[in-house]
């Protein structure tokens, strides 16, 4: 089959999108912009609820996906709509004309040092949740060789369910995430306090609860309900977190070693460039829009131009990947219909 | 001297300084204490409730805020009916906790 199908973004929807497809028996071209596969799963240690290595999953996608035309250190230069078809200009020179767009362009990570009163970036003990999988890694990292880890706290919606932060929308996987994070900290330094301070929990995946009952009564992790509302620094460089502990309607105050943000799940400016290009919509939230919401969540307005993943609004590992299963057939069904 | 004024006490709770070790101690004799999420079914089906504002989820919580004399006094209203431990939905067994609770917090046994 030699019908052109270009995939954006090689993260792990667009890899599953691209084993899927060469099973179907087509060969798709990746293009990825960054030096390696995997996207933001890729940097991740252990993926909830089960705690499965996030490096084989990835390994195991690449192998599948090994079939694809792949394009590393690659990014768009410009689309053009040909009268049935787009001709997609490459930044190593290369030009495709294909009628097929798959766009797997994912997410980003919310920067949380825009969060100023946390005080990432500022103070030396806050961290976010993409650092501390970058020390499960790889076991570097000043903050945590810095302390004692007596203490230690976990931010739940920075820069998410935040309209000053213009992110109004749940990020859906942090909540879990904290949970999964908090576990693994008490895991290496059982003797520490844990907190999370949240606003709501939302627990709303397969085994998410049992890892929240886990979290509490295995491991002794402390809930305080109530958004943290300011980050100090005292004289040994150790942090103050304020916040109200509604629940009993009373100011809290606690003193940590450590203090990590829970960043959230926005859209990425390399998926709004995309957009631009190709004169796909983008949603209130941000994110690329879908042609309906519901029934049409991987398909886009225009012909020919399919989604998958996180470039459509937070998700998680298995939503995604079952999002870029429903894609790669919908482009065989769509290939079908042109024939 | 009098400025006409007063000063209340903070009431804001300061973690560093809660000395938790009754509430390790209960934890020890009622493992499933740590696994109460606020829920409020509890009070909200608890028949000394209404009268007395008698709450398992906020001696709980009080507990855990190094609020012991409050949690004392509001246990000082539970009539052990048993009401709470059937609606609990984390399955713990409410009634149960209270008796242990009056063993390690209240020092005169009462
Ligand atoms: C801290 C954190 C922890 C998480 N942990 C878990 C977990 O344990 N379990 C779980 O189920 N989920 C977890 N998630 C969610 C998970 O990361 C996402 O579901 C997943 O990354 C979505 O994959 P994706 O391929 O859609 O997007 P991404 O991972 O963002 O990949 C997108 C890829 O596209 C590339 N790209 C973007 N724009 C372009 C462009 N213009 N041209 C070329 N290439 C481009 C990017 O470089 C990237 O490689 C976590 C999320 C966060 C923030
Ligand atoms: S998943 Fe939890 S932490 Fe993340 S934005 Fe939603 S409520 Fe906040
Ligand atoms: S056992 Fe005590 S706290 Fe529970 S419902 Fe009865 S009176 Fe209320
Ligand atoms: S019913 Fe159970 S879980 Fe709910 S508040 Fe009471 S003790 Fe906690």
């Amino acid at each position: 089959m030699k019908e052109n199908i270009v995939i954006i973004g090689g993260g792990i929807a667009g890899l599953e999108a691209a084993g899927q497809l060469a099973a179907l028996g087509y060969k798709p071209i990746i293009i990825e912009k960054s030096d390696h596969l995997g996207g933001h799963v890729a940097e991740w240690h252990r993926l909830f609820p089960d705690m499965t290595p996030a490096r084989d999953v990835v390994g195991g996608l690449i192998s599948r996906a090994s079939g694809s035309n792949i394009f590393l250190n690659t990014e768009i230069s410009f689309v053009n709509k040909l009268k049935d078809s787009y001709n997609i200009m490459l930044s190593n020179g290369i030009s495709i004309i294909t009628r097929i767009i798959l766009v797997t362009t994912g997410f980003s990570v919310f920067e949380a040092a825009r969060k100023e009163e946390y005080g990432y970036g500022v103070y030396d003990q806050v961290m976010t949740n993409r650092d501390l999988e970058h020390w499960f890694n790889t076991g570097k990292d000043k903050r945590v060789d810095n302390c004692a880890m007596n203490a230690v706290g976990f931010v739940h919606c920075v820069g998410s369910r935040d309209e000053k932060a213009k992110n109004p929308q749940c990020s859906k996987v942090c909540c879990i995430t904290a949970i999964k994070q908090a576990i693994e900290i008490k895991q290496r330094f059982p003797e520490a306090m844990v907190y999370c301070f949240y606003m709501d929990l939302r627990m709303f995946g397969k085994k998410y609860e049992d890892f929240y009952i886990n979290a509490q009564r295995d491991y002794g992790i402390r809930f305080i309900r109530g958004r943290v509302s300011e980050v100090s620094e005292n004289i040994d460089g150790r942090v103050i977190v304020k916040a109200e502990d509604t629940l009993s309607g009373k100011p809290v105050k606690v003193t940590l070693d450590l203090l990590v943000l829970m960043a959230g799940m926005v859209c990425s400016q390399e998926s709004t460039k995309v957009a631009n290009m190709a004169n796909l919509p983008v949603d209130s939230d941000g994110f690329l829009k879908s042609r309906d919401n519901v029934t049409a969540i991987i398909e886009s307005p225009k012909e020919g131009v399919f989604y998958a993943g996180a470039c459509t609004g937070p998700k998680t590992v298995p939503e995604t990947l079952a999002e870029a299963r429903a894609a790669a057939l919908e482009v065989h069904l769509y290939i079908k219909s042109l024939e | 001297m009098d400025f006409g004024f007063k000063i209340s006490p903070s009431s804001a709770i300061n973690l560093d300084k809660v000395d938790l070790g009754k509430f390790e101690e209960l934890h020890k004799a009622e493992p499933d204490v740590y696994k109460c999420m606020a829920c409020g079914s509890c009070s909200s089906t608890c028949p000394a409730s209404r009268f007395s504002g008698m709450s398992v989820r906020k001696v709980i919580l009080d507990l855990q805020r190094g609020r012991e004399k409050e949690a004392v006094a509001l246990m000082r209203n539970c009539m052990l009916c048993g009401k709470c431990t059937m609606v609990c939905p984390r399955g713990i067994n409410t009634r149960h906790l209270i008796l242990s609770i009056c063993r390690i917090y209240m020092e005169d046994g009462k």
